[in-house]
């Protein structure tokens, strides 16, 4: 049942863009009459100065997760973090994709590809880190490039309460893993 | 904030180098990831112009305000200070079902776009509004009705099965970001006026 939901799911979401790419001008062609390829230029000007003016924004985060990944921080934070974390039932194997997961894309896709890889598709550790992978996002970049494309530079609560709801994302993934997958 | 957070990364990153006896990979890093940047960047003008086109043929055509007249008793009570017929609670809408529907391609330039309508309703330019940081909190950690394509491709027929608890521990991670928000916007530490 849960499996020809999803299919069909997945199969629909690869008509999504299409379907808006055409049915978006379609309506504004055959109702409102807008000139659609005037328009669609017009707004189509501001793509490359926003993807400019995200820049130093986005050198500036990336250098600092970068280098993070790179000194073994986040190794000594795994063993830091260990103790409390088997206590309360987190498996230590999910850990390093947990902490990852908020820096880097690229990073956490490479940690899931390894559990998969040692631990097999089936497995709970695998079905728990494709969950956290899905259910969070790179919250540094994204940060980063939002508040950088507007020159917002005091982003104020945003990132402690991001990262909260990461936290509570990774744990839910645990929970809820252990739950309905054993 | 982002001061001391952006800088205790890279001093935190050296010092543990300095143990770990990585300091050339920190080095390396640096450098690698300042070319990251550009190449990210850069990368996005084209997706960026063409979402943005097919955004500003959608706003001419009021197809942006029908979406946003619809959603309005959600919006109105998560962005309460922006106005329930702005061009931006429009954006916002569609960020966040591009982001649920996994379409991150789209989702971008749909965010930034909010962001810059957004900006203009901010009488502090270089500090984010409550309505800014709520909209962040929800972005990262939307609710995500379909599996991402690369997981599917790793798990196999083995992705079905973290279809439900993907949805369920989205769920949890959005109502914690949106409660976050609301109680910390209140306080003095994160107020506009002591904003860092």
């Amino acid at each position: 049942m849960i499996e020809s939901i999803v299919g069909s799911l997945n199969a629909g979401a690869k008509y999504i863009i299409p379907l808006l790419l055409v049915g978006i001008p379609f309506y504004a062609l055959s109702v409102k009459k807008v000139k659609v390829y005037e328009v669609f230029v017009a707004g189509a000007k501001d793509g490359f100065t926003i993807a400019v003016r995200i820049i130093p924004y986005l050198v500036a985060i990336l250098v600092a997760v970068g280098m993070f990944r790179a000194s073994g921080a986040l190794d000594l934070l795994l063993n830091f973090m260990a103790p409390v974390l088997n206590f309360i039932g987190f498996p230590p194997e999910n850990l390093p994709l947990a902490l990852m997961r908020p820096l880097s894309g690229s990073g956490s896709l490479g940690l899931l590809t390894d559990l998969v890889n040692e631990h097999g598709a089936d497995s709970l550790t695998a079905k728990i880190g494709a969950t956290m992978f899905g259910s969070s996002e790179t919250t540094f970049y994204v940060l980063a490039v939002y508040f950088g494309s507007v020159a917002v530079t005091r982003s104020r609560h945003a990132l402690v309460a991001g990262l909260t709801a990461d936290a509570v994302g990774a744990l839910s993934a645990v929970f809820f893993c252990k739950l309905l997958l054993t | 904030m982002l001061n001391y957070i952006w800088f205790g990364m890279m001093a935190i990153s050296v010092v543990a180098a300095i143990f770990t006896g990585r300091i050339d990979a920190v080095t390396e890093a640096a450098i690698n990831m300042s070319k990251t940047a550009v190449e990210i960047s850069i990368g996005l003008i084209g997706i960026m112009a063409l979402w943005l086109g097919i955004m500003k043929i959608a706003e001419e055509s009021g197809l942006i305000k029908i979406i946003a007249r619809g959603l309005r008793p959600i919006t109105i009570r998560l962005f309460p200070d922006v106005p329930a017929d702005h061009p931006a609670i429009g954006s916002i809408v569609l960020n966040m079902a591009a982001n649920m529907l996994g379409l991150g391609n789209a989702a971008t330039p749909l965010g930034l776009k909010a962001m810059e309508e957004l900006q203009e309703l901010n009488p502090k330019k270089d500090t984010a509004t409550n309505a800014m940081v709520m909209f962040l909190a929800i972005n990262t950690s939307s609710v995500q009705l379909i599996v991402p394509a690369t997981v599917v491709a790793l798990m196999g027929v083995a992705a079905s099965q973290i279809f439900i608890t993907t949805i369920l521990a989205t769920l949890c991670s959005t109502v914690t970001a949106i409660f976050m928000v609301k109680m910390l916007e209140k306080t003095k530490t994160f107020s506009v006026e002591n904003a860092s």
